[in-house]
Order: structure tokens, then sequence, then C-alpha cells
């Protein structure tokens, strides 16, 4: 049975810190809970559902969370794919509200690796238990920003795609970012300024790569009841969803797709939408070479195309032909906790309720998509697509 | 410009009952992968059970320490830079390793190379590549 167009967003917040030195993690999931409540306008006692991953979340999966935040549940997922978790839960709550499991929803995410001081995308992170993988990969230092630099320098290779067109992506973001006063990068910047910026892991540079920051965001999730029953806002409910993970296949490692070529046409096909149809994008930028990546994958244009597809403004809202993180996205506004997925979601409701800066609101927004990835797009990856209608 | 490869400390593998023999050969200068025997598909990292057709019956295979670069990145935001890479083994399988001893700026996808050990800190030595 499908779940097509059962579930609603009926509550989205980011939370404005970037950085948080004054707060612990809970207390910012408690925050987000709260400010997604007053979005929606319901109180905490009507959640009955709870979906976190377990990566950014303290405690034995979800339980140590849900004892603080106080919540009486029915249902509840701490499945855990990095930064993608946040697109796949949406479909794993439309699931569940679909399949009666549970009436409203909550999504949270939060961390502080800023404050922290963490080198999230330059120092190799040890596993407190070693996994299979290990001693095949920690000895060589597989860092962040060099596990996604091999996948722009086979790129580059096998396509011809340069270091400018790349470029293009954090131009676009920038151009976003102006006007959201939360971002961290609210500066425009020119593709000369990102080629020019030092390098990090060849052939990315430090403009290439997203931004670390503190916060976190929540999402709300009800069945049609519900949804009809609040007025705050215009409706958006979830019309297909994909999931997928890709690896190194036992060593028949292809690094010029993401698993962006299952998961996107697994929701287009719920949706029964094409790429083509979508108003607004908000797609994964942890790196520039991850949006080129994933727009050919999910069919906006087709493989190879991508450096081509994102040059000169293509991206930018008003300007090109498809508006992509109008917030500013990882590049330029925010990444809480090392993982993107939540402010993708949280923006493309934002685009289809009307509610984005007017500077970047995209005209009639009706039908959108948000795409995730998470883990690490060199060796394994989880991958989650997800298309949504104003109702 | 050309840069002069420096020293970096290696982390040492952790081994288990699955990759002692991988290790113990390593210690003698030899590279093995995993073969299958019931489907025939060589497969790397290796595992007992063969992840392609799921068979048990799966054997050691030296492979013979040629390959090809098939993409690479050069870490500069490190104490010592260094490359690492993907290297398309004669045999079959693409690997992750460090491309060593060699101009860093010099490196290319495509490249042939061929293996090397390094001492690893306080583990055994780890397979890497250089040019050929």
């Amino acid at each position: 049975m499908s779940h097509k167009g059962k579930a609603y967003i009926i509550g989205i917040y980011e939370h404005p810190t970037r950085l948080a030195k004054d707060k612990t993690v809970p207390m910012l999931h408690a925050e987000v809970t709260k400010g997604v409540l007053d979005d929606a306008g319901l109180s905490k006692k009507d959640i009955d559902g709870f979906f976190c991953a377990a990566g950014d979340t303290p405690g034995l999966g979800p339980l140590s969370m849900i004892d603080y935040l106080g919540l009486n549940l029915k249902h509840m997922d701490s499945t855990d794919t990095g930064g993608s978790s946040y697109t796949l839960h949406i479909g794993h709550m439309a699931e569940a509200i679909a399949g009666g499991k549970c009436s409203v929803a909550l999504l949270t995410l939060a961390g502080r690796p800023r404050a922290e001081g963490m080198a999230t995308g330059t120092a190799p992170r040890a596993p407190a238990v070693p996994m299979p993988e290990s001693g095949f990969e920690f000895p060589y230092a597989p860092a962040t920003a060099n596990m996604y630099a091999m996948c722009a320098s086979r790129h580059m290779y096998e396509y011809g795609t340069t270091s400018e067109q790349l470029a293009w992506v954090k131009v676009a973001a920038s151009h976003h970012a102006q006007h959201n006063p939360h971002a961290m990068l609210r500066d425009v910047v020119t593709v000369e300024e990102v080629v020019n910026s030092p390098m990090i892991a060849d052939p990315l540079h430090r403009l290439d790569c997203c931004v670390i920051s503190d916060g976190g965001g929540a999402v709300l999730m009800a069945n049609e009841e519900v949804a009809r029953s609040l007025s705050k806002h215009p409706n958006v409910r979830v019309i297909g969803n994909g999931e997928a993970s890709k690896n190194q296949m036992g060593g028949k490692v292809d690094l010029t797709y993401s698993g962006a070529r299952w998961s996107g046409p697994r929701a287009f096909e719920m949706a029964g939408v094409k790429p083509s149809d979508m108003k607004y994008a908000s797609i994964y930028d942890s790196f520039t070479i991850t949006v080129v990546m994933q727009l050919e994958d999910l069919g906006f244009c087709e493989k190879g195309q991508g450096g081509r597809f994102v040059s000169d403004g293509n991206l930018i809202s008003g300007v090109g032909k498809l508006p992509f993180n109008t917030d500013g996205g990882g590049l330029c506004n925010n990444h809480p906790s090392n993982r993107g997925g939540i402010t993708k979601v949280i923006e493309a409701v934002r685009q289809l309720r009307g509610e984005a800066h007017p500077a970047v609101q995209v005209k009639n927004c009706d039908l959108a998509l948000a795409h995730g990835t998470g883990g690490s797009l060199g060796t394994r990856h989880g991958s989650s697509t997800v298309i949504m209608e104003r109702a | 410009m050309s840069e002069a490869p420096k020293e970096r400390k290696i982390a040492a593998p952790p081994i288990n009952v699955e990759t002692q023999k991988f290790w113990d050969a390593a210690a003698e200068g030899k590279l093995l992968i995993k073969k299958c025997t019931d489907c025939g598909e060589p497969h790397f990292y290796p595992r007992d059970i063969c992840p392609f057709c799921f068979s048990d019956k799966t054997e050691w295979v030296e492979a013979s320490g040629k390959g090809v670069v098939y993409t690479y990145s050069v870490m500069r935001r490190a104490p010592v830079p260094y490359a690492i890479g993907y290297v398309t083994l004669a045999e079959g399988p693409t690997i992750m390793s460090n491309i060593v001893d060699c101009d860093l700026n010099s490196i290319k996808c495509g490249q042939s190379v061929k293996l090397v050990f390094k001492p690893s800190d306080g583990g055994p030595p780890v397979p890497m590549f250089t040019p050929a």
C-alpha cells in the first residue's frame, strides 16, 4: 500500500544558532522541538512518534532523548545514514503515519561540532569499535574532504569537469545566503574567489567545502486529519520518497555516481512526476562535487554534464532553470552537527509554503524535491530522496 | 612546483580472525586478495563469505602488485600532506591505498603503479603504491 500523499509536513524549525558554546546537544534537541511545535501550533502531548539519527542523539538509540524530552510514544526509529538520515526519515515518518503507527511524528537533529573544535573534514575519524573495512582504510587516513575529493578527481578525469564549474555551485549558494540573516557566510563570492581559495584536498578548495556549524532542526509530520485541523501554514504533503545505499561493491569501485541513481527514480515513480517538473530542489551540498553528482544521478541532466548544468548561475533563484538551496545551503548557511539533511527538508517546505525569503522565493512553488547523501561519497553512503507538493 | 614527500605516521590496522592471514602475508611483503572458487570473482576487502554470490568457498590469492591509479586526492590540511587513492589491481579489484615515494603534484588518474610496503605505527607493514 503506497503512502503517497497520506502524510503532511505540519511543522519546520531551524535553530538560529551557528555557534552553541553555551548549550548541550540535548538542550538543542529540546529547543528545536519547542520551535517546531510552535511553528505547527501543537503541544508536546500531541507527539506519538519520534524519529532521529542515532549518531547525533546522545544515548542508546532514541531512548535517552525520549526520556529527556518527556515523550509518550507509539512509534520510534533511530536509523542513521549520516547526513541523509533526515531525508530518509521523512519517508519513514510518512510510512509510519500512513500505516497508522502514529499520528504526529517528530524528527530532530542537533549538534555542536564547531563549539567542540572538531576538524570535521580534514581529520580521519577513528571508530570506537573497528568496522569490517577499518584495517583496509584507516591506515591510509581517509578523512571526509579527501573522500569526496577522490570523486571529484575521477569526475574531472572521465567527464572533463573543471574546478570553475564546481565553483558555480558555491557561487549560487552564496547568492542565496546573502538574504539569510542566520547564514554563517553571507558574502557573495565569485568563481575566481572559489578556485583561488586554499586547496584542502585536491581538487577541492576551501570554498568547495560546506561550513562547520552548530545548531539543529526539527520537522513535524502528521496524518491528514491533524493537518486539516491546523491553519497557520499552507499544507505540504509527501508524495514520493526513495532510499538506497552505495558502497565499494566488493572492489568494483565506481565513484562516478551516487546512490541517488537508485533513490531518485524510486521517489519519482511513487510521486508520478519527473525531474523537469520540479520547481525547486534542495540538494545536499557537503561539497560542490556532491551537488554535481546528485543532479546527474537524480536525472536533472545527463551523466557527466553536471558541471555544465550548474554553470552560469543555473542554480540561482530567479536566474537559472533549477533554483536550489535558497537558504544558502550547507555551503553558506548551515550544516548542523555535520549533517545537512534536515535543513534540506526545511528550506523545501519554506518554498512550498511561500515562506522563503522574498528575494529567493520561487513563484508558484507547488512541487519540490529534497535529497540527501550521508556518510562518505568515496566509500559508502546512504542516499534518500523526498518529493513534496503543496496540497 | 615539486613537493618532497615527508614521513607520515601510519595508523596500525586492526586485525581479526578474518584478516589475520592478510596481515601475516603483508609482513612477508605479499599482497593477498580473496577469490571465490564458486563464482570465480575476486573481491576486496577480504571476507570469508563472497560478497557477490555468498558462497563460503573463498581462497586467498597473491596479487601481482601491479595496478593503475583509479583516483586520488592530496590532503593538504595535515601535519604531513599525503596522497590517498584507489588503485585498480591487475587482478580486478580496486582498493584504497596511499600513493607514496613520489612528487605528490605529479600523480594522475590512469597512472601505472606498483606495490610497496610501509611500516605502520605498532602494527604490520601496510600495502601502498608508488609510480611504476
